[in-house]
């Protein structure tokens, strides 16, 4: 059960990951911005305010989208390599923010942190209610980005993506679209930052670390950036194999590199593409064992 | 009445004089060529009047109003719009879904509206499909519009350059080489289509290198090299300037 809720929190992260990506970046602050849905949400409902969970739930997502918003001006002004530089800097700064002031709790952070107020009668104390109000979280974020994707906006982002100026000579506002992009995606890596914190009933900066997003850049990478299942697929391998090399864990991020060098190597679109390339290989042998056959 | 003016514009890259206080007339309904040799500004020119580089100095009047410096995609909602001297297209869509992205600009439609897609909304992307297939049409594209951009023959894409700027319904289009590479038959089509448009009314500014195709196109050339402009008048006062005969023999 605690497998399945982290990994569904992880979902919401390499969706809404994704979703930058889109637009042409790979936004290290990601994981940063998660932990200010996180903090927002522990600082309101425990240390400062008694505010309700389900008040701080899209609060913290909205404060995470209002980062965003303001780190988006100088960061979506840099592309490339450029942007992941300065998205890893102002995530840093973020975490460190939280190391140094006591405001935030310092290295410790704050802890514990209430669990989820009970509602309609349930009691989010153990494992079970809160599985299945992550799972309905997800669920919904989980559509809102598909829809997105699908949608017009999803379209132009692409397009932004593949030739900004002639996007910007079609009378398209690229600059819009990027910063709409970034700070939606922020939105729900804040969700994902509230409930990963109410769930283990504690935040500190450790808990945001650039191992955290590298995990979400893997999962994207091994799973495939082009279409909106491979993150999904990514973080579900991803995880499995954590699991199935749950007694060897400093072997894990070796594992990890080795797997990712591998479908670098062999799948360069993500496990997305597999079935695709395997497909026509399977005929081929098929076909060779009939003229065996014969 | 002029529909485009510059007025003293100017772009410096340091040392470099890249356009040098170039004033320019343009009125309503013109085919007006800009030629001049390789590095003559031509090019900045270009981008100085859509909003992609900002001058150094001067303005760029249209229609009675100074978009000088404006964003580029707030230029083209005004109806100035530009092609480029590469094929430049988003080369992973199909053409079909090149002209119906450019077409966005027409079509109001909120970012709800976009998200949530109604059976409103559904059917106004059906009248920007039609819309788009139309344009294609003009540019005689019908055929391959569902063929991927970046995979079309150089003359189809050339021309859906033209199509993604029609999209953005022009009063002025700045055509920046628009018959680049292809062969005469072409040129010639591409050439007979462009006047098509001047006579649905568009104006249009035309950087060309091909000499015989700018000269039986245009009423009026307007010539520059070494970003000052030498020479203006029709082709044939152009093909007797002293100064134009110049600067492309290297005198």
């Amino acid at each position: 059960m605690h497998v399945l809720i982290l990994l569904l929190i992880d979902v919401i992260l390499v969706v809404s990951f994704r979703l930058v990506t889109t637009m042409g970046g790979w936004n290290f602050a990601h994981i940063a911005i998660m932990g200010v849905g996180g903090y927002t949400s522990a600082l309101l409902t425990t240390t400062y305010l008694h505010w309700s969970f389900w008040l701080t739930l899209p609060l913290g997502g909205l404060v995470a989208a209002l980062v965003a918003l303001t780190i988006s001006y100088p960061c979506l002004r840099t592309k490339g390599f450029y942007f992941f530089l300065s998205t890893f800097a102002a995530g840093e700064a973020m975490r460190q923010a939280w190391m140094r002031f006591d405001f935030f709790g310092g290295r410790h952070g704050i802890c514990p942190v209430i669990h989820p107020n009970p509602i309609l009668g349930i009691d989010f104390v153990g494992a079970v209610p809160n599985y299945y109000l992550v799972l309905a979280v997800t669920l919904l974020s989980v559509f809102v980005l598909y829809r997105l994707d699908r949608s017009r906006i999803g379209a132009t982002v692409k397009a932004i993506n593949s030739d900004e100026e002639l996007c910007e000579s079609m009378g398209i506002n690229t600059w819009g679209y990027k910063a709409l992009v970034f700070v939606v995606a922020a939105f729900f890596a804040g969700i994902a930052g509230v409930l990963l914190t109410h769930y283990n009933g504690l935040v500190n900066p450790d808990g945001f670390t650039v191992a955290y997003c590298y995990k979400i850049i893997t999962a994207t990478i091994i799973g495939g950036a082009a279409g909106f299942v491979g993150p999904i697929i990514g973080l579900v391998v991803m995880t499995g194999l954590t699991e199935i090399f749950r007694d060897l864990l400093e072997w894990v991020p070796l594992i990890y590199g080795v797997f990712i060098i591998g479908v670098l190597m062999f799948l360069p679109g993500g496990l997305v593409t597999l079935p695709r390339r395997t497909l026509p290989l399977i005929e081929k042998i098929q076909m060779i064992g009939k003229g065996a056959v014969r | 009445m002029n529909i485009l003016e510059l007025v003293g514009l100017r772009k410096q890259f340091g040392e470099l004089v890249a356009v040098n206080d170039i004033d320019l007339r343009i009125e309503e309904g013109e085919i007006r060529g800009l030629i001049g040799p390789n590095g003559s500004g031509k090019t900045t020119l270009f981008n100085l009047i859509s909003g992609f580089t900002r001058p150094t100095k001067g303005k760029v009047i249209w229609q009675g109003h100074n978009i000088t410096g404006r964003l580029p995609h707030t230029i083209v909602r005004k109806r100035l719009a530009r092609t480029f001297q590469l094929t430049t297209l988003l080369k992973e869509m199909t053409a079909l879904q090149n002209v119906v992205m450019a077409c966005h600009l027409h079509t109001r439609m909120g970012l709800f509206e976009q998200f949530l897609r109604g059976a409103r909304t559904r059917k106004k992307e059906k009248a920007v499909e039609r819309k788009a297939i139309g344009l294609l049409e003009t540019m005689g594209m019908a055929d391959v519009k569902d063929e991927i951009a970046g995979e079309l023959p150089h003359g189809y894409q050339r021309a859906l350059g033209i199509a993604i700027v029609l999209a953005s319904e022009p009063k002025l289009m700045l055509l920046d080489e628009p018959v680049t590479g292809m062969n005469p038959v072409e040129t010639k089509e591409m050439m007979e289509r462009i006047k098509m448009l001047r006579d649905n009314g568009i104006t249009i500014l035309l950087v060309e290198h091909d000499m015989k195709a700018v000269m039986g196109t245009c009423e009026k050339i307007t010539v520059m090299n070494f970003g000052k402009k030498i020479a203006e008048g029709s082709p044939e006062e152009i093909s007797k300037n002293k100064g134009v005969i110049e600067a492309y023999l290297g005198a």
